[in-house]
């Protein structure tokens, strides 16, 4: 007998060593993500995954399943803060849809979709942040950046490049890379690496490929990423 | 300003660089000595750390860019900063920057034209029984008056190196008021070692259990389970068995010295005078637990502390009390070395504090897995505060029930109080757990009192319906802060102050902390800014629910108590400065016109609002 | 007997008019509004101030002062207040400016290109005064509801309305709900 959890009330199987969000997905079960990625090891800091477990709320995208957890995540009262999270994700950040060519393709959008998100209901920061075009191939648009640090992931684990890091704290917390110039044109990254293919927004962009699919063919302008997501495949 | 180019680099660099070695773990230690010399870190230094250490370039501006006392840009070659706690505030600290400022020609969190000197504000730097304080390159200025900035600014307008200042400028007074159990008594160093030796290590951790000791630093975790589980633990990160240095498992005890709970300072007062109590507590703990490596992580503000504390463990080791063969015990070796944070109050929590003593960016842990199976580098490490440790010393020393006499059944022993604010006699104040609030307040002359901040922003605040109340775990609990406000003391100014120290410290890890003390803090802006409405109190309260349920930390999960417990225990102090429409605009209105005012000169009526 | 028609008003403040051609996109369905509704100021009619209205439907974010006093306006005489766009919802296309400088905008626009003013920064008080920033329309009025995209497509708002009108809770169904 394989060991189980219960999910919004229905009995999900585990093996040693997943996460909720592991068995979760393996169960076809969506729970709201952003910096998590199956390819990747959990972090743990966009906190739209967190649970109710037993009680007390977890990111279930970290917390390893155990026997006989009772887990909630599909209530009225996470989704309320899942929306208030993904609200404070668009006004701590310029983000601004029609000027964005991950427009359709993005997840932050997308789970905002999903939410219902009407508006941002917060006051926005509108910060200053800066844009790096200096590459020939790709494009570093800090306004759009979650810090979900999927890039930096990606660029150490799998491309051995470290082209990307986190400096500065909390709200001035800023995405860098890796060169004394402080320009993405002066790091070893390339359009092809892993790193370029994991920004839930568009934060980071391949050069001349925005509009290869036009909008309102995209990946969530028909389908939810519920739907996206529980139909196999990551994007 | 022109960044400064750094040709030689290298060279200027050897001796940092030769001094910490090329472990990555002495990268925070680096970069604090590169603040010191070159006023800030440059590119260059930052390629060329990265490249001495054989870590990424990222990974280092990473460091550099997250603790507050170092800095990616230059700052002055005198760098003044001002405590803020609320204590501060009350004894006048901003009127006292500005007027430093105005001497000095300089703006507020810029850097003069000469680069000569900049000045900011600083998180509670630990000295608010003798406020207002400031730190000058990282020492600690106290009782802060007109006359002291003037000699301050002369000096620093003379270029004096700061070295050569008055000692007097630097004077820090312990400040003990109320001894008991724990200060009381004259500590013969070794003598509680030699006792539990004499004991036995089972014998010992039995000891700690029946005296029930637990945690020091607020959260009240036993810690005698705690050692218990550090001793017990045997799998390192991927679950191989930890045997490889000496056959013995590596295990490690970290002392929690970063005090930052703002209104906290007993710990600063620990290791003035009690030193020795604190390191045996450790070599009691490295004893039971198996320990032969120790840290005591110290916070950047109590840098002054560094080289007595570090004289103290030289004395120890010199008398046999550290280092190989302990006692002439042959297989008792344990040494403690000590790491300077820089600024950033989120190392206190214990697995920041652990990435930090790594050489990483102060950011709290996934967990489980927690220390003390996976701590320092993966293996298992117990954390504990100070003054827990100087309680297991005396632990060690006398025993379990000579310990657990003291107190109330779930909070056996004393502890030790911070009390700073609106009292006469502000200081270090010891009480057996269960002293009501009321005791402590006519014992520090604080009489006068309508409220106390128990425990820190982090922590409770008590209104005087309520000063019946008693310290103790099953009450109030707390890790020392007892700040005091006196009846004409507006509330709010205290929630909006602690609002923005957390906004401030906040790691920036998960967004619900990272933005919602950014939110929190604006909106207690705008209602100090006379702008506030109904709808402004709600949207606290929707915060605050977020900031708790939904954070990766204590940090954030605490971070909407001032506002919460205030709006609830002084509604008044809120409605007051509220205005009475149901709607007021986010920012101010005609204030966002003045930019284009200036460039176009018009001041018609069309051009305000 | 007739029910008594729902007045409504529309307005555009720092936007491109797109919300309101999205408006008329709804086609032939306007008539089916027209036997709801009568307009009052929108730039369908020549109205000039907006009278009292039921709802008032506002398209732009605010990017100058006068936006503010249009707005303010709408707000005191619409019951209901319905933030419309992209612009009006966040900022939008006009936002794109918040992170430049006022004055850098101001001299690329009259002094570098040497515009009608001769190189000066014209000051009459008949030009609505810029902001520093563009600021969505719920930080400076109550708003009640939410309609956004850019635009919003014809069948969103067509949806949205009836639902408004019927005195439903607006709801929008998956595909109508963009940002973009």
């Amino acid at each position: 007998m394989s060991k189980t959890i219960s999910l919004d009330g229905q009995t999900v199987a585990f093996a040693e060593g997943q996460t909720i969000m592991d068995a979760a997905m393996a169960a076809g079960i969506y729970i709201p993500h952003l910096c998590h990625n199956p390819e990747f090891r959990p972090h743990g800091s966009c906190k739209l995954c967190t649970v109710n477990v037993n009680g007390r709320n977890v990111a279930s995208c970290t917390m390893p399943a155990a026997e006989g957890q009772q887990v909630l995540s599909d209530t009225e009262e996470l989704n309320a803060e899942r929306l208030a999270l993904t609200q404070m994700l668009f006004v701590e950040g310029n983000h601004l849809c029609p000027a964005c060519e991950k427009s359709g393709n993005c997840q932050l959008q997308a789970v905002a979709y999903y939410l219902g998100m009407m508006s941002p209901r917060f006051n926005h920061f509108y910060p200053q942040r800066e844009v790096d075009a200096s590459h020939p191939e790709v494009l570093l648009d800090r306004n759009r950046c979650i810090y979900c640090e999927l890039c930096v992931r990606a660029s150490r684990e799998v491309d051995g490049k470290n082209v990307f890091g986190l400096s500065g704290r909390g709200i001035a917390t800023t995405l860098v890379v890796n060169s004394t110039s402080g320009r993405l044109g002066d790091t070893a990254i390339a359009a092809s690496d892993k790193a370029m293919q994991v920004c839930p927004t568009g934060a980071l962009l391949v050069k001349r490929r925005g509009f290869v699919v036009p909008i309102g063919e995209r990946i969530y302008d028909h389908r939810s990423i519920k739907e996206v997501q529980t139909g196999g495949g990551h994007e | 300003m022109e960044p400064c180019e750094f040709p030689d680099i290298e060279r200027r660099l050897a001796p940092v660089l030769e001094k910490h070695g090329r472990d990555a773990s002495g990268l925070l230690q680096i970069l604090r000595d590169v603040q010191d010399l070159l006023h800030f870190i440059p590119p260059e230094a930052v390629t060329c750390i990265a490249g001495r250490l054989g870590i990424p370039r990222t990974s280092v501006e990473g460091v550099a860019g997250f603790y507050a006392f170092l800095s990616l840009e230059p700052v002055g070659e005198y760098r003044v900063l001002f405590s803020d706690n609320i204590t501060d505030n009350m004894l006048g600290n901003r009127e006292l920057m500005q007027y430093f400022c105005n001497k000095l020609w300089v703006e507020p969190g810029k850097v003069s034209e000469d680069n000569l000197v900049s000045v900011d504000t600083t998180s509670c730097t630990g000295m608010c029984d003798q406020g207002p304080a400031a730190l000058v390159n990282g020492w600690p200025l106290t009782s802060l008056d007109h006359n002291r900035l003037d000699l301050i600014a002369e000096l620093i307008r003379i270029r004096k190196p700061v070295a050569e200042w008055p000692p007097m400028l630097f004077e820090v007074a312990d400040n003990v008021r109320r001894k008991d159990a724990l200060l009381g008594e004259a500590f013969e160093p070794g003598s509680a070692l030699r006792a539990t030796l004499a004991r036995g290590i089972r014998e010992t951790l039995a000891e700690v259990d029946k005296a029930n000791l637990r945690g020091r630093g607020g959260a009240g975790f036993k810690t005698a389970s705690k050692w218990t589980f550090c001793h017990a633990a045997i799998a390192g990160e991927d679950g191989s068995a930890l045997c490889d240095i000496g056959g013995s498992p590596v295990r490690f005890i970290v002392c929690n010295a970063d005090e930052g709970e703002p209104g906290t300072f007993k710990d600063r007062v620990l290791l003035t005078r009690y030193a020795d109590l604190v390191f045996e507590g450790m070599t009691i703990g490295a004893r039971v637990v198996g320990a032969s490596k120790g840290f005591l992580y110290l916070r950047g503000e109590y840098r002054y502390l560094l080289q007595p504390l570090e004289a103290v463990l030289q004395r120890r080791r010199d008398a046999g009390l550290l280092g190989d063969g302990i006692l002439d015990q042959a297989d008792f070796s344990f040494d403690i070395e000590i790491h300077l944070g820089a600024g950033a109050y989120i190392c206190g929590e214990e697995s920041a504090l652990i990435e930090s003593l790594e050489g990483r960016r102060g950011r709290p842990r996934n967990r489980p897995p927690f220390p003390v199976t996976h701590g320092y580098r993966g293996r298992p490490t117990v954390v504990d505060n100070v003054e827990t440790f100087a309680a297991a010393a005396n632990i060690g020393l006398h025993g379990g029930a000579w310990f657990a006499a003291q107190g109330t059944s779930q909070s056996t022993g004393t502890k030790l109080l911070s009390i700073s604010g609106d009292v006469s006699r502000p200081g270090i104040y010891e009480y057996p757990f269960g002293v009501t609030v009321e005791q402590i307040l006519r014992d520090c002359g604080g009489e006068d009192a309508h409220a106390v901040q128990v425990s820190g922003p982090s922590g409770t605040l008590v209104s005087w319906q309520e000063f019946g109340r008693r310290i103790a775990f099953e009450d109030l609990s707390t890790a020392g802060a007892f700040m005091v406000f006196h009846r004409q003391r507006e509330m709010f100014a205290a929630a909006h102050n602690f609002t923005h120290f957390f906004a401030h410290e906040s790691c920036g890890f998960c967004t619900p902390c990272r933005v919602g003390t950014q939110l929190q803090k604006k909106i207690m802006d705008k209602i100090a800014g006379g702008h506030g409405t109904a709808s402004d109190l709600e949207e606290l309260k929707n915060l605050g629910h977020v900031l708790k349920t939904m954070s990766h930390c204590g940090l954030g999960g605490s971070a909407a108590n001032p506002v919460l417990d205030t709006l609830k225990k002084f509604p008044g102090t809120f409605e007051r400065k509220l205005k009475a429409l149901a709607f007021e605009p986010a920012f101010d209105l005609d204030g966002a016109l003045e930019t284009a005012r200036e460039i176009t000169g018009r001041d018609d009526e069309w051009a305000h609002l | 007997m007739s029910e008594r028609k729902i007045r409504l008003a529309t307005c555009s403040l720092a936007g491109c008019f797109g919300c309101h051609m999205s408006f008329l996109d709804i086609d032939e369905r306007l008539f089916d509004l027209l036997e709801r509704v009568e307009f009052d100021r929108t730039p369908l009619t020549d109205i000039k101030h907006c009278g009292p209205c039921d709802v008032g439907i506002v398209e732009g974010g605010v990017c100058n002062a006068e936006n503010v006093h249009v707005l303010r306006e709408f707000r005191n005489r619409c019951k209901v207040l319905v933030a419309i766009g992209a612009c009006a919802i966040n900022g939008g296309i006009p936002a794109m400016r918040n992170n430049i400088d006022l004055w850098e905008c101001f001299q690329e626009v009259y002094q570098y290109e040497g515009g009608l003013e001769g190189g000066q920064v014209p000051n009459d008080p008949e030009l609505p005064l810029p902001f520093d920033k563009v600021h969505p329309v719920y930080e400076v009025v109550k708003v009640d509801y939410f309609l956004p995209g850019c635009p919003p497509s014809a069948d969103a708002i067509w949806k949205f309305l009836s639902d408004l009108l019927a005195g439903r809770e607006p709801k929008l169904d998956y595909g109508m709900l963009h940002y973009d």
